[in-house]
């Protein structure tokens, strides 16, 4: 005892500040964060800061290339089929995103109420998300086939049109064909998101509002509505950053044709960088879907804000 | 401002019949208390008189008017909900006008009606405040302010002050008195705590597994429970049950299994021999230097103003309530003697009063 009880004041100053370094509580916080600081600097930070300098140079594939400024920027301002795919980028994701969060919401709504086999519906509902996207693309390949279409044949056998539909060879129709698969594959994360959000909003209010008198559209109106912006904010912000950064997709159903009618800014990225080589230019066209990415992730950083009524005195 | 009455009714959900056909009259402008423990179908009452839940069987007239089919917004009533049930995202202000907007009623009415209200209900100052900026109590007001608002024919109270802390629970108790001797509105109000009904009530339902079990003033119910259940449900600490038999042999005394002889008043006319139920509240013990029972001390339970003694009664557990200050401690022994006058007995086998 009277030993270790002299060794104490005689430790060597080094390690006692050691183990006074050990339970500080900032080395610590910071030795902790190591770890997720360095994945994100090897797995995020670093393909990011590589894409936006290659986005500088005329790289190619096989060749490493040098800074040549803004001029793929240059280049793309006067390309035409890169503004097509800013159009198609835009478009698809308006639409997509608006049909998601209708007929998503309308979902749970509906799965909100006392439904038989609840559980088996819910369950059902997710299945277009559980499958991979790249084989629900080419079940979607096979019913949009201009030959083997399952629609066309229906519709032909119900005597509604002569002809197969020429869902994907039609600038148009092969529009709305792919933004009708996202819509397929994207409404159940919008869906459970928002009955996640429903079954939040206690069914007192609910009751409260049909004693004083509201119809059920005015307690949708006056109560579900406002209580679930702060979901709907988030789920609308991912769902609009997924399906703007969408690629697996179009890249299986028609690879951004026919005519770049389907081209979206990441498949063109893609297109023009691998297949076609100029790694540079790719990057530039996948650089210029930051700022498109910023503004989504603005907006919803404004709309998540919490809103006045949820601030203020906890229980 | 309307009468209410319960005629017989029913509630089964599925195959589980929950209530078992209750009756009760509520004359215009009282104040009635249904009390009872958990899953006794108090709230389920409450909520079919709000029309939140369908009538199985038998008739609910608020007024003159049977309203089982009337939807719960034309039956002119008004609930507070036990988690108060505020719109988060509106305004105390807000809040307490919304049934009058959907109503469309005129700018000018709202604003005065929502006025009055607040000055009812001291909320003048938290208008503009949001739900989540209210304390407990004050959230509590604002629900009864939107309740009063509508100036309904029936207030509607749903365990309203279950989640406040004891302290603004009594405060709370006495404005909702106060409130209802203001308003003079016909009050159903469901908890089940004793206290609250015995101090607010001006007639109390006393419920158990989807019955009645007595119906009175809240002394009526003290003073001449109908049966143990309610003589146990009422007063706290709870009646005393002591089993044995009535003995009358000259002088009417009851012994308990434990071959004590406790003092009776009176016995029911042919009783002698019966085997029954001793019931006596803890308040109406009585220290006998001279006569007294000797009971052992178990725990002494001082609060200032009063002392609970627990103890062993010719083995039993009871528990005795006094004004004045008992100097005993554990292991002690105390003579005890009930007061014969305030004694109740009950059939052994129904436990109804005798």
């Amino acid at each position: 005892m009277s030993v270790s009880a002299d060794s104490i004041p005689a430790a060597p100053s080094s390690r006692w500040s050691l183990s006074r370094l050990a339970h500080d509580h900032n080395v610590l916080g910071l030795l902790f964060l190591l770890p997720a600081a360095a994945f994100l600097l090897v797995f995020l930070t670093y393909p990011l800061g590589l894409g936006v300098w290659l986005g500088f140079t005329d790289t190619r594939i096989g060749r490493s290339g040098v800074f040549i400024g803004l001029e793929n920027y240059q280049l793309l301002w006067e390309d035409h089929i890169f503004w097509l795919s800013v159009f198609n980028t835009i478009l698809y994701t308006t639409v997509a995103s608006a049909l998601k969060f209708g007929l998503g919401l309308w979902l749970a709504l509906l799965l909100n109420e006392r439904l038989p086999f609840k559980a088996f519906f819910r369950a059902i509902v997710l299945l277009p998300w559980v499958v991979p996207t790249v084989l629900s693309a080419i079940a979607f390949w096979w019913i949009y086939d201009a030959q083997f279409s399952i629609i066309s044949w229906a519709l032909i056998e119900i005597g509604l049109i002569d002809s197969n539909i020429n869902f994907l060879g039609d600038a148009t129709n092969a529009r709305a064909s792919v933004i009708a698969a996202n819509v397929w594959r994207g409404i159940p994360f919008v869906a459970i998101s928002l009955l996640a959000g429903l079954q939040t909003i206690p069914p007192s209010l609910h009751e409260a509002a049909t004693l004083d008198g509201a119809s059920s559209w005015q307690r949708f109106r006056h109560i579900t509505l406002p209580m679930l912006t702060p979901i709907i904010a988030v789920v609308m912000t991912f769902s609009v950053l997924f399906t703007f950064t969408d690629f697996q997709l179009i890249y299986v159903l028609t690879r951004g044709g026919p005519l770049n009618a389907t081209h979206l800014m990441a498949t063109l990225s893609f297109q023009r960088a691998i297949p076609g080589g100029q790694l540079g230019e790719g990057a530039a066209i996948a650089v210029a879907m930051i700022p498109f990415l910023l503004a989504a992730i603005l907006f919803s950083y404004f709309g998540l804000q919490r809103r006045r009524w949820q601030q203020g005195g906890a229980d | 401002m309307a009468s209410v009455e319960i005629r017989d009714v029913r509630k089964a959900f599925g195959a589980t019949q929950v209530i078992h056909g209750v009756s009760i009259d509520i004359v215009d402008g009282e104040f009635v208390i249904l009390v009872g423990p958990s899953g006794c179908g108090k709230s389920t009452l409450l909520r079919m008189v709000a029309g939140l839940e369908n009538v199985t069987g038998g008739e609910i007239r608020i007024g003159e008017r049977v309203v089982n089919d009337v939807p719960p917004k034309e039956r002119d009533i008004a609930m507070v909900f036990q988690n108060y049930a505020l719109y988060p995202h509106m305004t105390v202000a807000d809040n307490m006008a919304f049934s009058l907007k959907l109503r469309s009623a005129p700018k000018s009415e709202i604003e005065e009606r929502v006025k009055k209200a607040a000055d009812i209900l001291g909320l003048g100052h938290l208008l503009e405040r949001y739900p989540r900026q209210l304390s407990g109590g004050q959230r509590q007001r604002v629900a009864m302010g939107r309740a009063i608002v509508r100036n309904p024919q029936v207030f509607l109270f749903d365990e309203p002050l279950s989640n406040l802390d004891a302290k603004l629970r009594v405060q709370m108790r006495t404005e909702i008195k106060e409130l209802h001797q203001r308003l003079k509105t016909t009050t159903v109000y469901v908890t089940h705590d004793q206290i609250e009904a015995m101090t607010m009530a001006d007639k109390i339902v006393v419920m158990h597994d989807g019955i009645v079990e007595q119906m009175g003033a809240p002394l009526e119910l003290y003073d001449r429970p109908a049966n143990m259940f309610v003589a146990g449900f009422i007063g706290s600490p709870a009646m005393n049950f002591v089993k044995g038999n009535i003995t009358v042999n000259g002088k009417a005394v009851f012994k308990t299994e434990g071959g004590l002889e406790l003092p009776l008043a009176t016995a029911p006319a042919g009783a002698d021999g019966r085997p029954a139920v001793y019931g006596i509240r803890p308040e109406h013990f009585v220290i006998d230097a001279a006569n007294g029972i000797p009971a052992e001390v178990v725990v002494v339970e001082p609060t200032g103003s009063e002392t609970q003694v627990f103890a062993k009664l010719g083995g039993q557990d009871i528990v005795g309530v006094f004004r004045e200050r008992v100097t005993v401690g554990p292991g002690d022994t105390i003579p005890l003697t009930p007061n014969p006058a305030l004694v109740h007995l009950f059939d052994a086998q129904t436990g109804q009063r005798l």
